[in-house]
């Protein structure tokens, strides 16, 4: 075993502090491994999220050494930079619920506010719906449909930083894999909820969202989709 | 932002890009060979052409400046609202006419 790790990790709610742990190094150890390690060895008070630990809830997100990530995939080698060091907060724009969970229900509300769901329309249909998948439809929504819904991109928005009711990365990205699902009835109404104020055209295009996405998604260029057709909805009178 | 907002500043953004470059490109020219004020008045008086160039410029401006100054006020400021979209409504006007008025002495026969 060589230098043990020196971990600090935010207690409390937003008027919190760090507080100190030294956790041994271990080979291949993950952050998430780490914060089980603090819970169950040093104080099982602590609290945070996880479930799946391979990749696929998007429940275990935090900000590590200054950068949101998932934590389960995340190695410590990997962020450590060759030190000891490491600096465990919850994800950045969420409300602190204590320690490391945060309170989501702002962001998956606003998956809702963008029409972030099917609408099938009001007939059932009689046979199954073909879609190539060479489609140029089908393959937008293949770039962003792998999400998650882990939050890393929305704590990494400046926008979301300064305008708690901006939709967001995530949700927007969600409308424009919908926007291209040929099957759904609800286009225009979807198109109406991701432009107004707090919309798509909010977006500053920093690319944040895009940077730290722990599933290389690219919810910038959704946004910038999204963009597109608000601007062509404009120019044919739709909106 | 709304749609409409974002289309007429994405609109005139790509008119001005044009436009500033032809109109920086032409006064560094016009002036290389040392002509006064009067000089380039005594051209410029009657020019149909550029009064339509210069007249789309001021058009333009009027749209996009007010826009992303709103963009800038609501994003960092408390500012929003009816006060604000009035009080920007005027500005485009100012602009508009003041540009319109500059068009008019600078090409008009």
């Amino acid at each position: 075993m060589t230098e043990a790790l020196n971990v600090e990790i935010w207690r409390g709610d937003e008027k919190g502090q760090f507080q100190s742990f030294a956790i041994p190094t271990r080979p291949h150890q993950t952050v998430l491994d780490v914060v089980t390690e603090v819970q169950r060895e040093h104080d099982a008070t602590l609290s945070y999220r996880f479930a799946c630990r391979v990749g696929m809830c998007g429940s275990c997100a935090m900000v590590v050494n200054g950068r949101p990530r998932w934590t389960c995939r995340t190695r410590v080698n990997a962020v450590i930079g060759g030190g000891n060091h490491l600096r465990l907060e919850p994800l950045r724009n969420f409300t602190i619920v204590k320690d490391l969970a945060v309170e989501m229900t702002q962001f998956f509300d606003k998956w809702k506010e963008a029409h972030g769901y099917f609408e099938p329309g009001p007939h059932e249909k009689s046979d199954f719906a073909v879609v190539s998948p060479q489609s140029r439809e089908r393959q937008a929504a293949d770039a962003g449909i792998e999400c998650i819904g882990c939050g890393v991109c929305y704590s990494a928005c400046d926008v979301v930083g300064w305008n708690k009711d901006y939709l967001g990365p995530a949700a927007l990205n969600r409308a424009w894999t919908l926007m291209n699902d040929v099957r759904d009835f609800d286009q225009a109404a979807r198109l109406d909820a991701v432009s107004g104020g707090d919309g798509c055209q909010a977006c500053h295009t920093h690319m944040s969202c895009t940077t730290f996405c722990p599933k290389a998604i690219a919810p910038t260029y959704s946004i910038a989709g999204l963009k597109r057709a608000a601007v062509v909805g404009v120019l044919r009178g739709a909106r | 932002m709304n749609a409409r907002f974002f289309a007429a500043q994405r609109i005139t953004a790509f008119v001005l890009a044009f436009a500033v470059v032809i109109h920086l490109t032409t006064i560094i020219y016009a002036v290389r060979g040392g002509l006064t004020a009067a000089d380039i008045l005594a051209r410029t008086h009657g020019n149909t052409g550029l009064a339509l160039f210069y007249g789309v410029f001021v058009i333009a401006v009027a749209i996009h400046a007010p826009i992303g100054l709103r963009n800038v006020l609501r994003e960092w400021s408390a500012w929003h609202g009816r006060t604000l979209d009035t009080s920007l409504a005027f500005l485009a006007l100012l602009l508009l006419v003041l540009g319109l008025r500059a068009v008019t002495a600078v090409f008009g026969s």
